[in-house]
């Protein structure tokens, strides 16, 4: 057992969902109790859904433990499948299903003699995978089952698109940004002269997965859905992939040189340097503002960044390698997948927290203070608390995380959002200056709040504090107090303040 | 459906309806009783749902918490006994609440974690009370979820005063007495009802209400629920208890058959004929003839006029998930509505017995259909019923909400009739507006140039 606050992480079942109802077509059944239905609200709040979400729950009640579902599940199945005639239908364990230990395997092959669509049971134990892990596997047996039934059928289509093509794997309803991203990625490919075949799962229809070889590669833009996915492509068709995630303006030249490099393997030999040239300089803003005055300002800022795999990664680059911002540490709470964001971010900071427990990144937030904080809402909310401002760049969030105006974070649109998140999230640099060459709005009992210990300000002391700008203010602050403290002073003078100040720099 | 009934139809359907977790009771129990914690005892399914569905809440530090089961408790590898007591002993360290409420879900059902077993034992062990409420979705809906912990805090009750609460309340008296104006009121006011009110309200509403019994020379005894744990009313055998809300049929059970109180089945003082029928209830029980009721009760109605102009002649439709449905649709059919369904997750006719009169009572004199009830809804059934009917509103979920819009249809979140303060007189007003804003925003929309906002033709089927 463990003492639960609040998770990063959904449960699977969340993950096979997502998956499900990001198809077209395709019904998902619970196996769950009254209430586990939640995800139907947060599908219809979250993302202003049209639709009715296409996921409803064999409930699990009493009757059920005591005799078993018996016929239910079945018939629930058929069902459906003749209301809304879905190609498939998923059935979904949850974590109630986990222990029940039912034969769900043995229904879906009954509830399949009597319906017309196709019936799978999500392979995703609840004890053993999160939501992200459960979406990515529940992809990739979606997609095996189709090619499997293809080749089994005779209908798979092998021939590669006259022009180069791509698939793009891994947009999933509830996404941070993702319905956004995809447009940049469609536009960005077509700035490249490359062919959408097919956007997995998003929208997609299941018999068109028969459509997925013809592709020349596959993109997959988000580390934590869909990476499963490219690799049984690869090795069971041999498709090639990129799975690197085209954020900032390093990354995004970086990705197309490798589509590039994977075209030129498959016999098309492209060029793309004069695009990505014209992109950094005229589409994107992203470039010039790191060489413009304002950006000098965040110069060795301190900020913190924490969140998923691939926002995570992304932003901590782009604050350390486009705009020379200090990342003081960068954290994740996918645990499971700690490797590869290690080898990812090595660079940028000596300190990788990986943590799923708010309240440890709540105390190393408060401990390191930073200027800035780019993480969930969680971080968010930690900020708040803290008086530190913070942009959101990942998941979990809240309903206006889902913005109705275009906001990429992916593409060379997405480097302009992101540098316009980063700079409004850092107090703005010329009003740091004026506030503290006009005094302010806050000097007054400075020093007396949040102090280390009994160490008393002076009246005079407290007046120079209040002449350092604010951003160092407290580090300033803290250092004086310590000092006070080691060389065993009651008051602070001004005097004490600058032999703090020289200790430290010699 | 459309078949005129002259008396209430009763059906139940197949149970396949989406409602909230009854786990979801924590969010306003932790608020009401302010020196509890609450500790589900689940898992993640658990957590997710409650930390989306408290949403900005969960920021604020509650006093809720997961004790999240992993695979080793599921394969009973660990021991339940020591796991709970080292989670309940952190809590315990953290936030020193007087009571820790232990909120079983459908994993430790399914276990059979031995829950209530282990609760006295810890509770000898720590030093804090520790009650058990199994608030889990295989056996109930939603609101159900408070009705478990009430039948639970039910039995905690003291029986009578014991020497240490006395001598408590002779100090409180003291105090009281050295204020002037204080006790001249206390002693023309100090006989108390022997009645106990069970509701969790907000203090604003249970002020209200207590205030409008006074007003009829009731005093009573207290709240079930109390503000703070440590202050639980006194029930004795043959006290009365009435309750406010129509979903607590297992506390009400409890009380009567665990502490031989006597109920006082009287509709629910929701909409001000209900606030009516309920204090009139109370009063002939007590052999009070009441006064200025009927008065009162007009003139609410008349100040109301502005927004039963809106709802007038309109038809409604109740999805069902919160268990209010039934006095929510009594109380819109006195305003002029039409109910064309209510659906409802569960229903007790006994403890609903006078509140189901009150509805039929209702219908013959606004001389309107009688709506049928539609027990354990199937939501897939409703909404085909809903696209032949085509109501003005339809009451339901979130999951439901926002599709039913895109198609043309007003709907109402059925979760705000919870959270928001809808009995007594006083808040007539504000349950009016919860149901006239779509209707409202409607007649906004249509009345300028603005476009259909939805994507599909009204004509398009559900």
């Amino acid at each position: 057992m463990k003492l639960a606050y609040w998770m990063y992480l959904g449960p699977a079942h969340i993950g096979t969902l997502r998956i499900a109802s990001s198809f077209n077509n395709v019904h998902a059944i619970m196996h769950a109790p009254l209430g586990d239905d939640y995800f139907n609200v947060m599908r219809s709040m979250l993302e202003r859904d049209r639709e009715f979400t296409p996921v409803t729950a064999s409930i699990v009640d009493r009757h059920v433990l005591a005799r078993g579902s018996q016929q239910k599940v079945v018939n629930n199945i058929v069902k459906k499948d003749k209301e809304k005639k879905p190609d498939l239908v998923v059935l979904t364990p949850t974590c109630t299903s986990s222990i029940l230990q039912e034969d769900l395997q043995n229904f879906v092959y009954r509830a399949s003699l009597e319906s017309d669509a196709d019936i799978l049971l999500a392979d995703v134990n609840h004890y053993r995978v999160n939501e992200l892990q459960a979406s990515d596997r529940t992809l990739e047996q979606i997609v095996k089952f189709y090619l499997s039934k293809g080749h089994k059928q005779d209908s798979l289509s092998y021939i590669k698109t006259i022009q180069p093509s791509v698939n793009i794997i891994g947009i999933v309803g509830l996404g941070f940004h993702s319905h956004h991203d995809l447009s940049e990625l469609k536009r960005l490919f077509s700035d490249l002269n490359i062919q959408i075949n097919l956007v997995i799962p998003d929208n997609a229809s299941v018999d068109d997965l028969n459509k997925i070889p013809q592709a020349w590669f596959n993109c997959v833009p988000y580390r934590e859905v869909g990476i499963r996915t490219a690799a049984y492509l690869h090795k069971d068709f041999g498709m090639p992939f990129t799975d690197i995630t085209p954020m900032g303006l390093t990354k995004i030249s970086t990705f197309i040189r490798e589509v590039e490099n994977i075209l030129g393997k498959l016999g098309k030999i492209v060029d793309y340097t004069s695009y990505i040239d014209t992109q950094t300089r005229f589409v994107s803003q992203a470039a010039w503002f790191s060489r413009s005055v304002d950006c000098q300002n965040l110069t060795k800022k301190k900020a913190v960044v924490f969140g998923d795999l691939t926002h995570t990664a992304s932003m901590a680059r782009i604050l350390h390698s486009e705009m020379g911002v200090d990342v003081a540490w960068i954290g994740t709470y996918c645990k499971y997948d700690t490797d590869w964001f290690k080898k990812e971010v090595s660079d940028i900071s000596d300190q990788v927290v990986i943590s799923d427990d708010h309240i440890v990144i709540a105390k190393l937030i408060k401990s390191t203070d930073p200027a800035v904080i780019f993480g969930t809402q969680m971080e968010r909310h930690i900020g708040k608390k803290l008086n530190i401002p913070c942009g959101v760049i990942s998941s979990p969030v809240h309903i206006q995380n889902f913005p109705l105006s275009y906001r990429p974070f992916l593409g060379y649109e997405g480097t302009n959002q992101i540098a316009d998140l980063v700079y409004n999230s850092f107090t703005l640099g010329m009003e740091d200056h004026l506030l503290d060459l006009f005094g302010g709005h806050d000097i007054t009992n400075l020093a007396q709040t949040n102090s280390l210990s009994t160490v008393k300000w002076s009246t005079e002391a407290s007046l120079e504090l209040a002449k350092i700008p604010s951003f160092v203010r407290k580090t300033v602050k803290k250092n004086t107090e310590s000092f006070a403290i080691e060389q065993s002073l009651d008051v602070i003078t001004v005097k004490t303040m600058y032999s703090a100040k020289e200790k430290l720099q010699s | 459906m459309t078949e005129v009934a002259t008396r209430l139809t009763f059906e139940c359907e197949t149970g396949n309806y989406h409602t909230f977790c009854p786990i979801s009771c924590v969010s306003w129990l932790y608020q009401k009783i302010e020196d509890s914690f609450f500790l589900v005892i689940g898992t993640k399914t658990c957590g997710y749902f409650l930390q989306n569905a408290m949403s900005v809440m969960i920021f604020a530090e509650p006093r809720y918490a997961m004790a999240e089961l992993e695979e080793a408790d599921i394969s009973a590898q660990l021991n339940d006994y020591q796991e709970l007591k080292k989670i309940c002993l952190q809590i315990k360290e953290d936030r020193q609440p007087e009571v820790i409420f232990w909120i079983g879900t459908c994993t430790t059902e399914i276990i059979k974690m031995d829950l209530e077993g282990m609760a006295p034992k810890l509770e000898a062990e720590i030093g804090t009370s520790i009650v058990v409420a199994r608030a889990n979705g295989l056996d109930y809906a939603f609101t159900q979820g408070e009705d478990t912990v009430l039948a639970s805090i039910a039995q905690r009750c003291p029986r009578k005063e014991t020497n240490y609460l006395a001598n408590k309340k002779q100090s409180l008296a003291k105090d009281f007495f050295e204020n002037k104006s204080y006790r001249n009121q206390y002693i023309s006011n100090n006989s108390f009802m022997p009645l106990v009110i069970f509701g969790s309200l907000p203090n604003t509403v249970t002020n209200q209400l207590q205030l409008e019994l006074e007003n009829q020379g009731i005093r009573i005894k207290g709240w079930l629920p109390t503000q703070n744990y440590s202050n639980l009313p006194i029930i004795e055998e043959r006290s009365y208890v009435v309750g406010v809300n129509p979903f607590l049929s297992r506390t009400a059970a409890t009380l009567m058959r665990r502490r031989k109180a006597k109920l006082i089945g009287a509709p629910f003082p929701i909409g001000p004929d209900g606030t009516r029928a309920w204090i009139e209830k109370i009063c002939s029980v007590f052999s009070i003839k009441p006064h200025g009721l009927v008065d009162k009760e007009e003139v609410i109605w008349r100040n109301a006029e502005h927004y039963l102009k809106i709802l007038r002649g309109k038809s409604v439709f109740f999805m069902g998930d919160n268990l209010l449905e039934v006095s929510l649709a009594r109380f819109l059919i006195r305003c002029g509505m039409i109910v064309y369904e209510i659906g409802i997750p569960y229903m007790d006719k006994r403890y609903q017995a006078a509140e189901l009169n009150l509805l039929q009572k209702t219908c013959q004199e606004m001389n309107t259909i009688i709506p049928c009830i539609v027990e354990k809804p199937d939501n897939y059934n409703q909404l085909e019923r809903i696209n032949e009917l085509k109501p003005d509103l339809v009451i339901t979920g979130m999951a439901h909400a926002n599709p039913l819009e895109a198609r043309g249809i007003n709907t109402k979140w059925s979760v705000e009739f919870t959270f928001s303060q809808i009995h007594g007189f006083t808040n007539t007003l504000d349950l009016l507006k919860l149901v006239t804003k779509p209707l409202l925003r409607n007649n906004i929309f249509n009345s300028s140039e603005a476009v259909l906002y939805t994507s599909k033709s009204i004509n398009t089927k559900l």
